[in-house]
């Protein structure tokens, strides 16, 4: 389907002609600076990929990309993506939606999309709380939020978007941060490489309305102490150098042990990280690192082989057609019991 | 005695037509039992129309009124357009069946039962005070069998549990069926060899068998009865019911246009039979999705469409609703699908198993804003096949969604449908915008002549588009919030539609263009309609008849006839939504006559409006 494979394609190719119309300084800006950033190196044609959205601030990220996009209905993104993917398995299809679309009113269709791993990229921006309706609290928000919906404080207990994914089934389940456009560009680039439902919750600052809700993670000098990253194969070490520490399990426990520079992690018993870990509750575990207690792990937290729908919905189609022969219309208003008059 | 000989030595007696119930225990297999008969009934050549009537519940308790589920059928040497008003015989398995059943038995029509089942303990689960069977065989012609009793005696020896052998018996009483209107079991015992083997076969074909012999042995029945062949059309006939029709007719489609087809779906009754007949033949290259909810069924059917597939989903009354707003999304972005609603009595839950016409303001208005669509709505059960396939042309040449409104009623009846020869079907070349290579697509530059906007699919070169909710620009389809584009675009979709009607045919009016009274239906009530106005001209009234099948926009010159007519009938099964439609825009006083009863128009009810504003 390539116009051309040799011609190079550029970020600005991904580029499309209309204003950005986020807020000054909206964490979506560089969200999507790096999504266009890593789009010529995935290989796809520009005319094979299709961004799909629902209703909100990031919703508006296919109106910015030149390529194939559809701006849906509050929600629903997950359910047209599948629709696409399932009717039209070459293209590459990804989703874009917020902690609001995709958590509350999404919620439904984001857990059978991830759980049928229907092959897609799935961001989810996380700023926990409504953008474009101007302020509300949303499923992430902590309790105690005050919005104008909630002068007296939020009372809803928050679902994680990383636990609410594993708890789907999600064979890919990652997370990053607005600002670190390397680490980002890295997991979106996994994200691509895997095959089935990529989950990716993305930390995003909203400065309007929840700014500085991620300023320990944002500030390089805190991120090495409130952020975990992950690496496959390595031990679970963070800490700027004089301040190193790990995570060690206890019967499954997470805690946290000082580690010196010069000491070795597995040693001292850390966990080595394992994404490919076939029990979704190691994962799981990691999960529930929250701040002020440990630090939250970015990276990716799993990532593990299964078919995918769309694969098994065209295996079933060619199936059908190997064992039955391309069906024939005259024959199938003549099956059955028939008779002439 | 062999499968197939229907010969008996008793003498016969020729009828026109007939009208059967089943009624038994939803367990009993009474519908199964309905559906070998008219397969036989079919295959005799006579015309025939069918009516199944089941519980919303799949096992209500046995023996209650709740529980009993029947299945009609009207056959005759003439052609037929109904199950009838009334059957002219009843075979009932227990009391609670024959309590719901027997007042619609026509006066000394035949009542069949199955007397080992009226227990006093049956005849009290059932209501019944006391004996009822004395007051019934002064009004009709009771014949008491001891179905279960007789069953038991021929499936004796048989390597089967006793429940195994008494679920057998709605077989023998068909075997008695087919022996008492000449038909033949092979269809039956073709059916039954596929499906079963060893004993459970032998003892299904055993007591069909039994039932056959036992006509022909008894006293009850002095005498069998002939209904000759219809005189129909030639050609090759089956069997068919409206979602089979509607399944066949949207399988039909993506052979006739080329294209795959993707249906999305979210199981609701009376409409889950569509998904299930569909997904039977993914060897035609078509996806099926069962959907999480409805919302996800209409969202993915959404995204096929935009991939390019001839996307269509299909749900009844709430799942419909629940798909409006995804519905105004496909209006605004003008992508073409279809989304059938098999309509069936509300609100809410309502009657999930009865039928209705409740839905069609709702296709129209369900959605907020502006927001139109074309509407079509098939006629009878072999009519789905071709609205589904109208539907599908519609929409991929106007671009835009496309309402079809069934109803539970047209879902599961069947009629006797002549095949269609497979060339004379329409073809339609889907042609996509094609790859560019300089300059910038405009997604929303349109078709002078039908307003359709280009289809440009992912995988074209040079068409990388973006299309949303958001009001479109005119031509470049980006986002624009001026005042003059969004009234444009609001009048250009609304042209757009409106078009649809220079393509249609006129109406054809049967009966004279002009004149005393005009019928005016819509739908599936077209078979009541018709039979009661056949009736009325044997009478010496003359009426015309009109019958829609597009509700959106409506054919051009239906203004004009309706105006040809002093006095125009219009029976609906809802609060008259039609009515209200055409009295708006014609201002002409239609009469309407509404029912809203979960049930068909009875042809009875027809006549009386009929006669009554005739001569009024």
């Amino acid at each position: 389907m390539a116009a051309d494979a040799a011609v190079k394609v550029s970020r600005k190719d991904f580029v499309s002609d209309q204003d950005v119309r986020w807020c000054p300084g909206c964490g979506d800006y560089s969200i999507l600076a790096n999504v266009q950033r890593v789009m010529p190196d995935l290989g796809v044609p520009r005319e094979n990929v299709v961004f799909v959205s629902g209703i909100g601030c990031s919703s508006r990220f296919p109106y910015y990309m030149n390529t194939y996009g559809f701006h849906t209905i509050h929600g629903r993104a997950p359910a047209f993506a599948t629709g696409i993917k399932a009717s039209r398995p070459e293209l590459s299809v990804w989703v874009v939606t917020g902690d609001g679309d995709g958590l509350s009113i999404g919620g439904n269709h984001l857990l059978h999309t991830v759980r049928r791993n229907v092959n897609t990229q799935i961001l989810l921006f996380n700023n926990k709380i409504y953008g474009l309706t101007k302020g509300q609290y949303s499923p992430t928000s902590d309790i105690g939020t005050k919005t104008k919906s909630t002068p007296q404080g939020a009372i809803d207990h928050p679902v994680d978007p990383i636990a609410f994914a594993l708890g789907c089934g999600a064979t890919f389940v990652a997370r990053t941060i607005d600002v670190d456009a390397k680490h980002m560009q890295q997991v979106l680039t996994r994200a691509h490489e895997h095959k089935g439902t990529a989950f990716i919750e993305i930390l995003q600052n909203c400065p309007v309305f929840n700014d500085g809700i991620w300023d320990e993670l944002q500030d390089r000098k805190t991120r090495a102490q409130s952020s975990l990253v992950l690496e496959h194969g390595q031990p679970l070490v963070f800490g700027a150098p004089g301040e190193r520490q790990g995570i060690v399990f206890n019967s499954g426990i997470p805690s946290v042990i000082e580690l010196g520079d010069d000491e070795d992690p597995l040693e001292r018993g850390v966990v080595v990280h394992d994404e490919q870990a076939n029990a979704a509750s190691y994962a799981g575990v990691l999960a529930t690192l929250q701040r002020p207690d440990f630090p939250i792990p970015v990276g990716v937290l799993r990532a593990v082989e299964k078919p995918t729908y769309e694969d098994m919905l065209q295996d079933q189609v060619d199936s059908a057609i190997a064992e039955r022969g391309k069906g024939d219309l005259e024959a199938l208003l003549h099956s059955g019991d028939t008779w002439q008059i | 005695m062999t499968a197939n000989d229907s010969s008996t030595l008793k003498p016969s007696e020729q009828l026109e037509s007939v009208a059967i119930r089943f009624a038994g225990d939803s367990g009993d297999g009474m519908q199964l039992t309905g559906t070998k008969f008219t397969d036989e009934t079919a295959l005799a050549g006579n015309d025939l129309s069918t009516f199944p009537d089941f519980p919303a519940e799949i096992r209500a308790p046995a023996g209650t009124m709740a529980g009993v589920s029947g299945f009609q059928i009207h056959f005759a040497s003439r052609d037929v357009y109904t199950p009838a008003d009334r059957p002219d015989v009843l075979i009932a398995f227990n009391p609670a069946a024959l309590r719901a059943n027997v007042e619609d038995v026509r006066s000394g029509g035949m009542v069949i039962i199955n007397i080992d089942s009226f227990s006093k303990k049956a005849l009290t689960r059932a209501g019944y005070e006391g004996d009822p069977l004395p007051d019934l065989r002064e009004r009709f012609q009771l014949v008491e069998i001891p179905f279960t009793t007789l069953n038991r005696e021929a499936l004796q020896g048989l390597d089967l549990s006793a429940r195994e052998i008494d679920r057998c018996k709605n077989f023998f009483a068909l075997g008695l069926l087919c022996w008492l209107y000449g038909r033949s079991m092979g269809a039956t015992e073709r059916w039954l060899g596929g499906k079963f083997g060893g004993d459970v076969l032998e003892g299904n074909v055993r007591t069909l068998r039994a039932g056959f012999a036992f006509g022909e042995t008894t006293e009850l029945f002095p005498a069998s009865f002939v209904i000759p062949s219809a005189k129909i059309e030639s050609g090759t006939y089956r069997n068919i019911t409206g979602n089979q029709a509607l399944a066949w007719g949207l399988i039909a489609a993506g052979v006739q246009m080329d294209r795959e087809v993707f249906l999305g779906a979210y199981p609701i009754t009376p409409a889950s039979d569509v998904l299930h007949e569909v997904a039977r033949f993914r060897h035609f290259g078509l996806k099926t999705f069962q959907a999480e909810d409805e919302i996800a069924a209409v969202s993915s059917t959404i995204g096929a469409a935009f991939a390019g597939q001839l996307a269509v989903t299909v749900s009844s009354g709430p799942g419909f609703i629940l798909k409006q707003e995804a519905l105004g999304l496909a209006v605004m972005t003008e992508l073409p699908l279809v989304a059938i609603n098999v309509q069936r009595a509300g609100p809410s839950t309502g009657s999930p198993t009865k039928t209705e016409q409740g839905d069609l303001l709702a296709a129209l208005y369900g959605r907020h804003s502006q927001s139109p669509l074309p509407i079509l709505a098939p006629s009878t059960p072999g009519d789905c096949f071709h609205t589904a396939l109208e539907a599908f042309r519609i929409a991929v040449k106007y671009m835009t969604p496309v309402v079809v409104l069934s109803d539970g009623y047209l879902a599961n009846s069947s009629e006797p449908w002549l095949i269609p020869d497979v060339a004379s079907l329409e073809r339609t070349q889907i042609e996509f915008a094609a790859p560019i290579d300089v300059g910038e697509f405009q997604p929303y530059a349109r078709d002078p002549r039908t307003l359709a906007r280009p289809w440009a699919i992912p995988g074209t070169p040079g068409l990388e588009h973006r299309i949303g909710g958001l009001t479109k620009q005119d031509e470049t389809g980006n986002v624009s919030y001026e005042a003059d584009n969004h009234a444009r675009m609001i009048e250009l979709r609304k042209e757009k539609i409106e078009r649809i009607a220079d393509a249609l045919p006129p109406i054809e009016v049967d009966g004279p263009d002009s004149g005393e009274l005009l019928v005016l239906g819509w739908g599936g009530t077209k078979g009541s309609i018709t039979a009661a106005i056949e009736e009325v001209r044997t009478q010496g009234l003359t009426v015309s008849q009109v019958h829609l099948r597009h509700l959106n926009p409506f054919p051009s010159n239906l203004g004009d006839v309706l105006r040809s007519f002093k006095k125009v009938l219009l029976p609906e099964l809802s609060d008259g939504h039609l009515g209200m439609l055409l009295r708006s825009k014609y201002l002409i006083d239609i009469q309407m006559l509404n029912k809203i009863e979960g049930q068909p128009f009875k042809i009875a009810e027809l006549t009386h409006a009929i006669r009554e504003l005739y001569e009024s």
